[in-house]
């Protein structure tokens, strides 16, 4: 018991202590608590955390065996893709090498040959210069021609000219205009006219009336159609029109001329039958003088010359063509006299005023 | 003597019917006179039955005509023989025309060279001439005559066709073709010569009339013409030939069918001048049609002869020459290259500087024709020195169809590669040619080849210096092209963008005002981009007005 007295006595500082000691415990019960948790969480924090790591680790693994296995196969394919596209790129540069060459080939050979190009341009450049120059040849020998025409027709016309002109030649007693005795030598012309043969002026000839009957049929016959050397053609068209037909025109063509008794003579046969009649009486006639009046006897005489303005050589002008003798120097003005009246021309109507007697019509 | 007096009296009135029909033809030949006569012969009473017994009274009847103391008279009535009174029935017709059926031959002949040369004058006679009816006397008359009527008819015919179609078209209805024919065939080579040209004037208005004379079988007589020994009757003949290939390819065919190209080129040798003419003439109009016509011209081996006719005195066969050398260029390559081959080029060049005015024309066209066929052979007329001549054409020839011509070849030669363009712009033609395109006194036709020809040439020309001062004074549809070709060229060549710059391009370019996104912008672009930023900056307009306001605005850093 008195270990219960004591447990008694205690029992209240027990109690105390005992609810003081809990209460401490709970005083310090949560900072344990706390404490523990903390300690508690930690311990399980890095057992998590080395669980993570663990699963980390592994789960790195599998990444990576995996990764590398797509990694391959995507490499293997760049690698045939590379490969592929390489082999294209070869490919396509050896082609464009063969067609390279090929294409320079087709079109020096077969489109367009630059050297030959070049080659046609010389030629057709040296052509040109050649045609030019025989251009000019030919040019020029026409000018020279046609100077030599020229000259030829002129020397031909001065020829015509100093033969027409011959009578101006010069004679021993007379020089001639183109022979002046002041000259050193005559002239070209002088030499010309002595070189030229006269010209002789034939008479111009008689055209023939071309009404005549002669020169008509000359003309329908042997001008227009000369028989016997082509007949009409066979194939003729029918000619359009009012013609008539071919063989009677052809019939008419040729018949002979058979001229009217108005054509039988000329238009003219009036003054050709008086020209008859004139050579008949020419003939009956016994002298050709006629018969001439008395009344103009004195046109028989002859004129003698008078000694005293005549000579040898022909006749003084002086009592023909000037009655006066004229000194130009003795004049006072330079005019000589002017004739004021008109002459008296009773000597023009001289031999005319009379009858026509005697005269043969 | 009563017979001889009968006979006087026969013998009077002929000789004032020759008398009379002799004056009028003599007065005939001056035009003055024929209006007088045209008068005087509508004064007189158409009845013939007076003027039976007084033919002494004709001649002194037209002397007092001529002196004018005869006053008009009313109308005379029932004209013609149709018995319609025409409205304008010319008196010295119905004076002739009984003259035609003459008993003389020197006065049928006469009257009718009198009606001959009055028809010739105008067309008004010619017209009453058809209308008289004469023409189907004529012709019934011109089977039988002798050959100085026929001669005389001839020339009526001829002289009436030239006028109108229509008049040509009433000759040939009055069957005057079938005897023109049949006169082909004379042995006098003047009633030949007559006839062919008659047929050629009245072929030469249209193709039907030229027909007609086809059918008429004239070409095979014509193509023996032209082989006769007289020099005016080949004449003649070849006219006739060119008046009827030049309206179709038939007729042409016809003309080549009948062999005439062979004798035609013979005839190029000849020396006479106006037969020249005419042949080339000829082979031009048959050469134009087609290419196998050109090819049976060039056939006959008429090169290279015919470029002596390019040399020749006579302008109007130096022009024929060059038409024929044209219309046988023009069909293709293959002809034009024969013509180059021959030298043809450098004559008609040579030829081209010989002549002025029309002269020139078929030359140049000559040269257009063959350098658009194909750029080798404008590389060929190039090297020929065809440049120089053609713009020395464009500069001095006054009329515009020339230098529309001469625009049209220049712009075929130059449009093919840049060589070519180049050679056309270093002869400095291109400010011509703008210049041209630019002036109000230009026709149209002038305006539209330059403008094309300049376009042309642009889109080629890479040669710079040329092409600068069409900065400077082009409109803007040209200036576009101008500028597009900077933009090609400056990329590449840097001694060219240095001359750009210092010639005063780029500033002019700089200064164009362009719609953002179009074209000329694009281009301008590109050439801002050869160039540096500061530059491109110096030279834009206003930069020293901004460079001046930086001066203003600056304010100095004061420590």
């Amino acid at each position: 018991m008195a270990t219960l007295a004591r447990l008694q006595a205690r029992s209240t500082f027990v109690a105390n202590q005992y609810y003081f000691r809990n209460s401490t415990v709970n005083a310090f019960r949560k900072k344990e608590n706390d404490a523990s948790v903390k300690i508690q969480s930690w311990f399980r924090g890095c057992q998590v955390r080395a669980y993570i790591r663990y699963l980390h680790r592994v789960a790195v693994i599998i990444q990576k065996w995996w990764r590398s296995y797509l990694g391959r196969k995507y490499y293997q394919l760049v690698v045939k893709v590379a490969y592929y596209t390489m082999k294209m790129n070869l490919y396509n540069a050896m082609a464009v090498r063969i067609q390279r060459r090929w294409r320079g080939y087709k079109i020096r050979k077969y489109c367009f040959n630059y050297y030959y190009l070049k080659e046609y341009l010389r030629a057709v450049s040296q052509t040109n210069d050649a045609i030019r120059e025989a251009l000019e040849e030919f040019a020029e020998m026409k000018e020279r021609e046609e100077k030599k025409a020229n000259l030829e027709r002129e020397e031909k016309q001065r020829d015509h000219q100093a033969r027409k002109m011959h009578y101006l030649l010069s004679t021993k007693q007379i020089p001639g205009i183109y022979n002046s005795p002041f000259r050193k030598e005559p002239d070209p012309w002088e030499l010309r006219l002595r070189k030229a043969k006269p010209l002789i002026h034939r008479s111009a000839e008689v055209k023939q009336n071309s009404e005549s009957l002669t020169n008509w049929l000359e003309c329908t016959r042997a001008r227009s159609f000369p028989h016997c050397e082509i007949l009409p053609p066979i194939t003729r068209k029918q000619c359009q029109g009012p013609f008539r037909d071919i063989n009677e025109v052809l019939e008419q063509r040729y018949r002979p001329l058979e001229p009217t008794l108005r054509v039988a003579e000329p238009i003219n046969q009036l003054q050709l039958a008086r020209e008859e009649l004139r050579k008949e009486e020419w003939v009956r006639n016994v002298t050709d003088q006629r018969f001439l009046p008395f009344s103009s006897y004195n046109q028989n005489k002859k004129y003698v010359l008078s000694l005293h303005s005549s000579s040898k050589y022909g006749f003084d002008s002086y009592g023909k063509e000037h009655f006066r003798s004229e000194d130009p120097k003795k004049w006072i003005s330079n005019k000589d006299f002017q004739t004021v009246l008109p002459p008296f021309d009773l000597f023009s109507k001289y031999g005319k005023l009379y009858s026509k007697a005697g005269q043969i019509i | 003597m009563s017979q001889r007096q009968v006979l006087q009296v026969f013998e009077q009135y002929q000789k004032a019917r020759t008398q009379f029909v002799q004056m009028v033809a003599e007065l005939a030949t001056r035009p003055q006179n024929i209006e007088t006569l045209q008068n005087a012969g509508c004064l007189l009473p158409c009845r013939l039955g007076s003027w039976a017994g007084g033919g002494r009274d004709s001649a002194s009847f037209l002397q007092r005509v001529f002196r004018g103391e005869v006053e008009r008279a009313t109308r005379p009535d029932g004209l013609g023989s149709r018995g319609v009174p025409t409205k304008q029935m010319s008196g010295v017709m119905s004076l002739l025309r009984p003259l035609l059926l003459d008993v003389v031959p020197t006065i049928q002949q006469t009257a009718a060279l009198a009606l001959g040369r009055l028809a010739n004058y105008n067309d008004d006679l010619a017209e009453a001439v058809v209308k008289g009816d004469i023409l189907p006397q004529l012709v019934y008359s011109l089977a039988e005559q002798n050959r100085f009527y026929k001669k005389a008819a001839a020339f009526v015919l001829r002289a009436v066709g030239k006028h109108s179609p229509q008049l040509a078209q009433a000759i040939v209805d009055c069957g005057a073709l079938d005897t023109l024919v049949i006169c082909l065939e004379d042995f006098d080579p003047g009633v030949k010569e007559a006839a062919a040209w008659a047929l050629g004037y009245i072929a030469r208005h249209n193709a039907e009339l030229s027909q007609a004379v086809v059918d008429a079988g004239a070409v095979p007589l014509l193509v023996l013409c032209i082989q006769e020994p007289e020099i005016a009757l080949k004449r003649i003949a070849a006219s006739a030939l060119s008046d009827i290939s030049k309206h179709s390819p038939e007729l042409a065919q016809t003309v080549v069918d009948a062999g005439a190209i062979a004798h035609l080129a013979q005839m190029i040798l000849n020396p006479d001048a106006k037969l020249k003419r005419q042949v080339l003439s000829a082979l031009s109009q048959v050469a134009k049609h087609s290419v196998d016509l050109a090819e049976m011209v060039v056939e006959a081996e008429i090169f290279p002869v015919v470029l002596t006719c390019l040399k020749d005195k006579d302008e109007y066969v130096k022009k024929n020459a060059s038409t024929l050398i044209r219309e046988i260029a023009k069909h293709t390559p293959e002809l034009s290259q024969l013509i180059v081959n021959a030298g043809g080029v450098a004559a008609v060049i040579d030829c081209i500087g010989s002549c002025k005015g029309n002269i020139r024309l078929p030359g140049i066209m000559m040269l257009g024709y063959v350098a658009a066929h194909s750029e080798n052979l404008a590389m060929a007329v190039i090297i020929s020195k065809g440049v120089p001549q053609l713009s020395v054409c464009l500069s001095e020839e006054p009329e515009d169809h020339i230098k529309a011509a001469a625009a049209w070849a220049l712009g075929q030669i130059g449009r093919h590669t840049p060589e070519h363009a180049r050679a056309v712009a270093v002869t400095n033609t291109l400010p011509v040619l703008l210049s041209l395109y630019m002036s109000t006194e230009s026709s149209e036709d002038l305006q539209v080849k330059s403008k094309k020809a300049i376009k042309n040439i642009l889109q080629k020309c890479t040669y710079l210096p040329a092409l600068e001062p069409f900065l400077y004074d082009a409109p803007p549809n040209i200036l576009k092209h101008v500028v597009g070709q900077f933009s090609k060229v400056l990329p590449h060549d840097s001694k060219a963008r240095r001359l750009f710059v210092t010639s005063g391009g780029l500033k002019k370019v700089q200064e164009i005002k362009a719609e953002p996104g179009s074209l000329l912008q694009e281009y301008i672009n590109s050439i801002n981009n050869c160039y540096p930023e500061e530059i491109v900056r110096y030279y834009s307009p206003g930069y020293s007005d901004t460079l001046l306001q930086r001066v203003d605005s600056y304010q100095p850093l004061t420590n």
